[in-house]
């Protein structure tokens, strides 16, 4: 491999990762705060849909972006009433998320634009285009560095870089902010919150909406910045990888962006090791290589985590009582 | 959003023009059909400190959480220095200068110190100023009542006694005049507990009021000024502290005379029952807990292990019930080794005749959502008295629950209740029912009355006593020094997961503080 492959597969690594950081993000403030999130992938699914769905009708990808955030944060504030208000099990709440996201987007894309459960596919005006930093393809003549520059860099979508921003800013909000204090200490003992005068339910449900937010964002990526539509199933178990990432990153931000980083690396190598001869084995299936990605989640998960310390309240209802 | 306000100690007094800091008139709640607090008076003079109490569900908790904005009252005024307040919540409360040190710590355990103090009281958005002027402002704190705690230590990493102080940082940074403490002591050890007193009295020297709700006697006559007793649910008195004796306050409090000290014959041990040798036990991260002990315990007398909590009594104990296997040593029970083989060993060592009430009742002793008969009867499920072969009867296991309901007077008395609904007294009982009343050699005790009123403590020893004149062996490890000293035949001192020394019950308190701050009181100092 040259110098130049390894940028290419970096840069297509970047893009399969900043779904998932999104979604990991995303997680990270709904668990921080107390509350499982199973349902990222759904909410990622449901803002897909929306995103492509209103592009394809009003032609403008801004419009699709709002309407994929409110849809999500819509699917978040559910979670939230069956969690926070009704004191459900937060597992079942966000299966059925999943399951109606699932259903839901098929059967209104069948309703809606008649072609098999896709939308429409969006011209590239209404789709997040790629933005080129500048001197770019100057810049890109020099080897390596300007590769780097120019492949590595630049040429991603706004979302691209938004995502990248998400990390240092959650960081700052968790560890440097009011919000961010009693959002770390609502998810370990809300009691101690509750018993200093602040409202548990209301903290918890502002943490979802950053969630549904964040989530909404992930969506309008898959649907209007990677791909060109919605197709369904489109973010195919990624919104479980996220969430496997945020366990193994232990709920925090960078390191979540760490192995987000890694599962992207991981899922652009196994595009390229399609078809690869390796020595002694030769071929390999191709569906072997891409449940690659899916391995190394189980096998880290199981192995290499350690001891996750969850916040402790996770899962859990609080009830007021002495 | 509580503006935080400097605690300047003077300042509320002179605002006021009542000398009361806390008036309660008539105060009422009732929880469904249960009456918790019924017309309640109460006076807490400013400067003072004020005990309150009262057996297990007497209501103190209650009406403190009334006071603190938990719970609202259904009838009733509450006064605070000299007006007529409705308290909507604990924030309000707080804004009244009305601070709540709880039993269970409210802190986060991975934050630290300074986070748990600025907690819900940050001011701006930006942590990095509110944490700077909250450092002044603990420091300042710091020198003038004596609470010394390192402001960037993690929580988890502290005693049991700095956690405490970080409670009470925590109220008084929020600019707290009245200060309620609910059972402050349960969770310290004796010196641990005479500091806290020190600094109590330093806080009502500087103008601060203290509310203190105890079930101990000692603490209240060695700490308070004025005292109130409260019996299910009422008020039955207020005297003033250094009128009253402990056994007035008991009388009062049960309302019929109790036993402060146990009755009991001299033992008369006879074989080794359990015996001990070179047993190490390490912790799950292999920090060595228990370091080479032997010991043994003779059937008919009770060996008492006394402590600071967390030195290595609880891994000891583990180990002997068979729920851990230790290091090194072994254990025999009348002769016989006990072996260890997994999961298995704690029913095994039953069979062995040994009978383990866990010092935490509510984690290892009860599963509090079962009815009391399934708690009754657990672990020992398999017994041909609850059913036949692989099938459990019901109706005889709640026969048999019904009879020790009986026998160890436990309330109320109906087996299918579920034992979350029980008080910590009765739900003690049905863990020491469930393993005394049984064919054993070897009992082992731990914390036999935490968290448990003096009428059931009374009740509890008693029966402890007659095991042991049935020549049972008993082992008992509790923290409470005085119940070490009423109930033990010999008593062993633990610090750091080793014996320092053996002491007779009635050796001097200072040779048990020097004995359990590890020096050999036989060997000097």
């Amino acid at each position: 491999m040259s110098p130049t492959d390894i940028i290419l597969l970096l840069d297509s690594s970047v893009r399969f990762a900043v779904p998932l950081m999104l979604a990991a993000l995303a997680g990270l403030y709904s668990e921080r705060s107390g509350i499982v999130d199973i349902g990222l992938e759904g909410k990622m699914l449901g803002g897909a849909f929306a995103a492509a769905a209103t592009a394809a009708v009003t032609g403008s990808v801004w419009l699709g972006l709002a309407a994929a955030m409110g849809v999500s944060v819509v699917m978040s504030m559910i979670h939230a009433l069956a969690s926070i208000n009704f004191r459900g099990n937060q597992i079942i709440s966000g299966v059925a998320l999943n399951f109606l996201a699932a259903g839901f987007t098929v059967f209104l894309g069948h309703a809606w634009f008649r072609r098999g459960g896709t939308t429409p596919n969006l011209r590239p005006d209404e789709r997040f285009s790629n933005i080129e930093l500048p001197f770019a393809a100057e810049i890109g003549q020099v080897p390596i560095v300007g590769e780097i520059y120019q492949q590595l860099l630049s040429g991603h979508s706004i979302i691209v870089y938004f995502a990248f921003l998400m990390v240092p800013v959650t960081a700052f909000v968790l560890y440097r902010t009011r919000f961010g204090l009693r959002l770390r200490a609502v998810g370990e003992n809300p009691k101690a919150l509750d018993t200093a005068g602040i409202s548990v339910a209301l903290l918890r449900y502002r943490a979802l909406v950053v969630t549904g937010l964040l989530c909404g964002v992930a969506g309008a990526f898959l649907s209007t910045a990677q791909g060109a539509n919605f197709s369904e199933n489109m973010t195919s178990g990624r919104g479980f990888i996220a969430l496997a990432a945020l366990i193994f990153a232990k709920w925090r931000p960078w390191q979540a962006m760490w192995t987000c980083l890694l599962f992207g690396v991981l899922s652009a190598s196994q595009i390229r090791l399609q078809g690869v001869e390796f020595p002694m084995i030769g071929e390999v299936p191709v569906q072997a290589i891409q449940a690659l990605p899916y391995i190394l989640t189980v096998v880290l998960l199981a192995g290499f985590i350690g001891r996750a310390n969850p916040p402790k309240a996770i899962g859990q209802p609080y009830i007021k009582e002495r | 959003m509580v503006e935080h306000q400097t605690t300047n100690a003077q300042q509320p007094s002179q605002a006021a023009g009542s000398e009361f800091a806390i008036d309660l008139k008539r105060v009422s709640k009732a929880f469904g059909p249960v009456q918790a607090n019924k017309d309640i008076d109460l006076a807490v003079k400013r400067n003072s400190i004020h005990g309150i109490v009262g057996e297990n569900g007497a209501g103190k908790s209650t009406l403190m959480s009334i006071l603190y904005g938990f719970y609202t009252a259904d009838s009733g005024e509450i006064w605070v220095n000299g007006q007529l307040v409705k308290i909507k919540d604990s924030s309000h409360a707080l804004e009244l200068g009305i601070g709540m040190v709880h039993q269970h710590f409210m802190l986060v355990e991975n934050f630290t110190v300074l986070e748990n103090i600025i907690l819900g009281a940050e001011g701006e958005y930006l942590l990095a100023s509110s944490m700077a002027k909250a450092r002044e402002e603990l420091t300042r704190l710091a020198t003038d009542y004596g609470l010394n705690v390192d402001p960037d230590a993690l929580i988890e990493d502290l005693s049991v006694g700095q956690e405490q102080r970080v409670e009470i940082l925590k109220a008084l940074y929020r600019g707290a005049d009245v200060l309620i403490l609910d059972e402050p002591t349960g969770v310290l050890t004796p010196t641990e507990a005479d500091q806290l007193f020190r600094i109590l009295e330093q806080l009502r020297d500087e103008g601060k009021t203290i509310i203190l709700i105890t079930h101990k006697l000692r603490e209240i006559m060695a700490v308070t000024d004025t005292v109130s007793v409260m019996r299910q649910g009422e008020m039955v008195g207020t005297l003033a502290t250094k009128d009253t004796s402990p056994e007035q306050l008991a009388e009062l409090m049960v309302g019929r005379r109790v036993l402060l000290r146990v009755d009991k014959t001299p033992a008369e041990p006879k074989d080794v029952v359990l015996d001990v040798k070179g047993l190490s036990v390490t912790d799950d991260i292999g920090v060595p807990r228990v370091k080479d002990v032997s010991f043994n315990v003779r059937a008919g007398e009770i060996v008492g292990i006394a402590g600071v909590a967390g030195n290595g009594q609880s891994d000891l104990l583990r180990a002997i019930s068979g729920m851990e296997a230790p290091l090194l040593g072994e254990i025999r029970v009348n002769g016989e080794l006990v072996r260890f083989h997994g999961d298995d060993s704690a029913s095994d060592a039953r069979k062995m005749g040994v009978a383990h009430v866990p010092e935490d009742r509510l984690k290892m002793g009860l599963v509090t959502a079962f009815e009391e008969w399934e708690n009754s009867i657990l672990g020992y499920h398999e017994s041909e008295k609850y059913g036949t072969g692989m099938f459990l009867s019901p109706k005889m296991a709640i026969a048999e629950a019904e009879k020790r309901i009986e026998m160890f007077d436990i309330r109320p008395r109906n087996p299918r209740l579920k034992t979350a609904n029980f008080s910590g007294g009765n739900q003690q009982k049905i863990v020491l029912a469930r393993e005394m009343d049984r064919d054993l050699d070897v009992l082992i005790v731990g914390q036999p009355t935490r968290g448990v009123d003096i009428g059931a403590i009374e009740f509890i020893h008693k029966h402890i006593i007659e095991l042991r004149d049935k020549g049972i062996a008993v082992l008992l490890v509790s923290v409470e020094l005085d119940e070490i000293r009423a109930l033990s035949d010999r008593v062993l001192v633990m610090f750091d997961g080793e014996i320092v020394t053996e002491l007779s019950p009635d050796a001097s308190e200072r040779e048990f503080g020097l004995s359990m701050a590890g020096v050999d009181p036989k060997e000097g100092a």
